[in-house]
């Protein structure tokens, strides 16, 4: 079966649960005191999408979307984007158009993106209309959907519907230009002495 | 507001090193550049439009140039040696995990009007134009002997002293002739200018050395660069600082460095003090404290057409030695050339009272050593003890899910 290496960039406000999200779908596990800035350099899980592997290599801010530090590097290369806002915070889902206008700016023109409504479970709080969202959504071509790290909701959802809005491979530009990790021992060809 | 940091850092692509390596060693970092992006002096600049700009070229970019986001624009480009500190660095503190290299497909010296492949292994060097028959055989044992030559063990000096014999002692020992001279103290030693011949020979030979080592590693040259520019390298850095706590704040105006008692204590910035114990800068934070040294010319080309004789390489490098500067060349066509030059700049001290400790200008030097020095040489100052590169590896596991694919 053909393995796909997708990278998914994440972005959105500090607090929204960016990390939670992809810590339950990574280890399928919450923790209500997670550090904000987590330190997780790099999070993957494969998961299969009709007869292909798809390996997300899921990109975390590590705290630098606090003060818009950001860097090219961080969008370089990504196949999808999750934005995400706290449906309990109005003024996180303001921001939301920031970042949609930063991905534009810097992202890879053909980004799947996706917009998670977090903290789903805490409705009774809810300060966004999930309409108003989808609405949002929809004017922009994103994927939509309402989830809770807490309580598993939705989160598998999201990257399924990841896979399935990513082009087949056919239609991706040549790799030939692409370059290469270094490695520690690299292929060392060892000169004989004549 | 906040408490102090340990360690704050104004602007550049070397400072971005050094907070990522004091953030995994457990400092509190803050980062301040005035910048909107990564690398400050030596960053890559994009899009194109940007770069007409800032060199206050008329107009736009000619149509044939593409997307101006395509582009990625060195303003101090340089290479990094592929056994080099620099690879070194990135491979201690996995730095690479972010970026993708490209190997540089051949290095190239310029002599007498035209451009020839420069010859690092014995193979290279018995096929080359450059020199006549018996100099290849002498300069092929010339090239046994670096290979062999091992600074800590006196057998392989042949009579050589490292510490006192000088570099043109060694040629007349080989009984090599100027042309070959040349292009070994510049296109291998990577040696700006003809100075060396007279100093003792063991720097010369470990240059020789690093270079065959490093072409060694990939083949075609010894030289890598990041896929997407040289400005990847701070943005790697910046992220391993971040991941270990460190803070990032761009478009951040510096207004002043706030001293008591003839020590830093915080940074100036939109009217905020941030408090920290020490400070790491580079030369345009603080002109009081840095000396003119030198100056350097950049001239950026941005060519429509392979360079003749590179074997229509995609990326090369050509060395003119010094004593070739002065021919017409012609050998290439600019569609757009951007020049600038730029005052050379290091400190007046060392920053053991002040505690600010401040990086030199870039020279003109086209890889990275010199610019990793300068980082031991920093943390040298700042740490008191020895740059060691055991301190870059990093202290816990920040890698979730699976193994990755080695």
């Amino acid at each position: 079966m053909a393995l796909r290496e997708l990278k998914v960039c994440l972005l959105g406000d500090t607090g929204v649960g960016k990390s939670s999200i992809v810590w339950r779908f990574v280890e399928d596990s919450f923790d209500p005191n997670i550090n904000p800035t987590i330190g997780a350099s790099f999070m993957t899980k494969t998961v299969q999408y009709q007869n292909e592997l798809h390996k997300f290599l899921i990109w975390d801010t590590a705290g630098q979307e606090r003060f818009r530090a950001l860097a090219p590097m961080y969008y370089r290369g990504s196949a999808a984007a999750i934005i995400v806002y706290d449906i309990t915070k109005e003024e996180t889902f303001s921001t939301l158009k920031n970042w949609v206008k930063e991905l534009r700016q810097h992202g890879p023109p053909n980004i799947v993106v996706a917009i998670a409504g977090n903290k789903c479970d805490l409705n009774d709080v809810r300060e966004v209309m999930e309409k108003d969202a989808k609405d949002y959504a929809d004017s922009i071509h994103a994927i939509f959907v309402e989830t809770s790290a807490k309580n598993a909701i939705n989160i598998n959802e999201l990257f399924i519907e990841i896979s399935r809005r990513i082009p087949s491979t056919d239609t991706n530009p040549a790799s030939s230009g692409k370059g290469f990790k270094l490695r520690r021992q690299p292929s060392v060809t060892k000169r004989s002495c004549c | 507001s906040h408490s102090a940091a340990d360690l704050l850092l104004l602007g550049g692509h070397r400072e971005c090193i050094l907070s990522g390596i004091m953030s995994v060693n457990g400092k509190k970092v803050l980062h301040m550049d005035r910048n909107s992006y990564y690398g400050g002096e030596s960053a890559s600049i994009t899009p194109l439009e940007d770069l007409y700009k800032r060199f206050n070229l008329p107009g736009t970019p000619p149509e044939s140039m593409g997307r101006g986001r395509d582009w990625n624009v060195d303003l101090i480009p340089k290479f990094l040696m592929a056994n080099g500190q620099l690879v070194k660095m990135l491979l201690y503190t996995e730095v690479t995990r972010y970026l993708d290299f490209k190997v540089i497909e051949g290095s190239f010296v310029y002599k007498g009007g035209k451009i020839y492949k420069v010859p690092s292994t014995e193979a290279e060097a018995l096929a080359s134009s450059l020199m006549g028959l018996f100099e290849k055989r002498r300069f092929r044992k010339f090239l046994v002997y670096v290979a062999n030559f091992d600074e800590n063990d006196p057998r392989t000096f042949e009579g050589v002293d490292p510490k006192k014999t000088t570099m043109r002692d060694v040629y007349k020992k080989f009984d090599l002739g100027q042309d070959v001279i040349d292009f070994t103290g510049h296109a291998l030693a990577l040696y700006r200018t003809d100075d060396y011949l007279d100093q003792p020979c063991q720097e010369t030979i470990n240059r020789i050395k690093l270079y065959s080592e490093s072409l060694a590693r990939y083949g075609k040259s010894p030289y890598l660069y990041p896929l997407y520019g040289l400005g990847e390298l701070p943005q790697g850095f910046a992220r391993l600082s971040a991941i270990y706590g460190g803070t990032y704040m761009l478009n951040k105006p510096i207004e002043e460095i706030v001293i008591e008692n003839g020590k830093v204590v915080g940074v100036k910035s939109e009217g905020e003090v941030a408090r920290c114990k020490q400070l790491i800068c580079d030369p345009s934070y603080v002109s009081d404290r840095v000396t003119k040294v030198g100056q350097v010319i950049r001239v950026i080309c941005i060519l429509s057409h392979p360079i003749k004789n590179t074997n229509d390489a995609n990326s090369c490098q050509i060395i003119i030695p010094q004593n070739q500067v002065n021919r017409k060349s012609g050998a290439v066509s600019p569609l757009s050339r951007f020049v600038s030059i730029s005052d050379l700049f290091a400190p007046t001290d060392p920053g053991t009272e002040s505690q600010i400790f401040i990086s030199r200008t870039y020279d003109a030097t086209t890889h990275f050593e010199t610019t990793c020095d300068d980082i031991k040489d920093i943390y040298k100052r700042m740490m008191g003890s020895e740059f060691d590169f055991e301190e870059m590896k990093r202290k816990k596991n920040d890698i979730y899910g699976e193994e990755e694919q080695q």
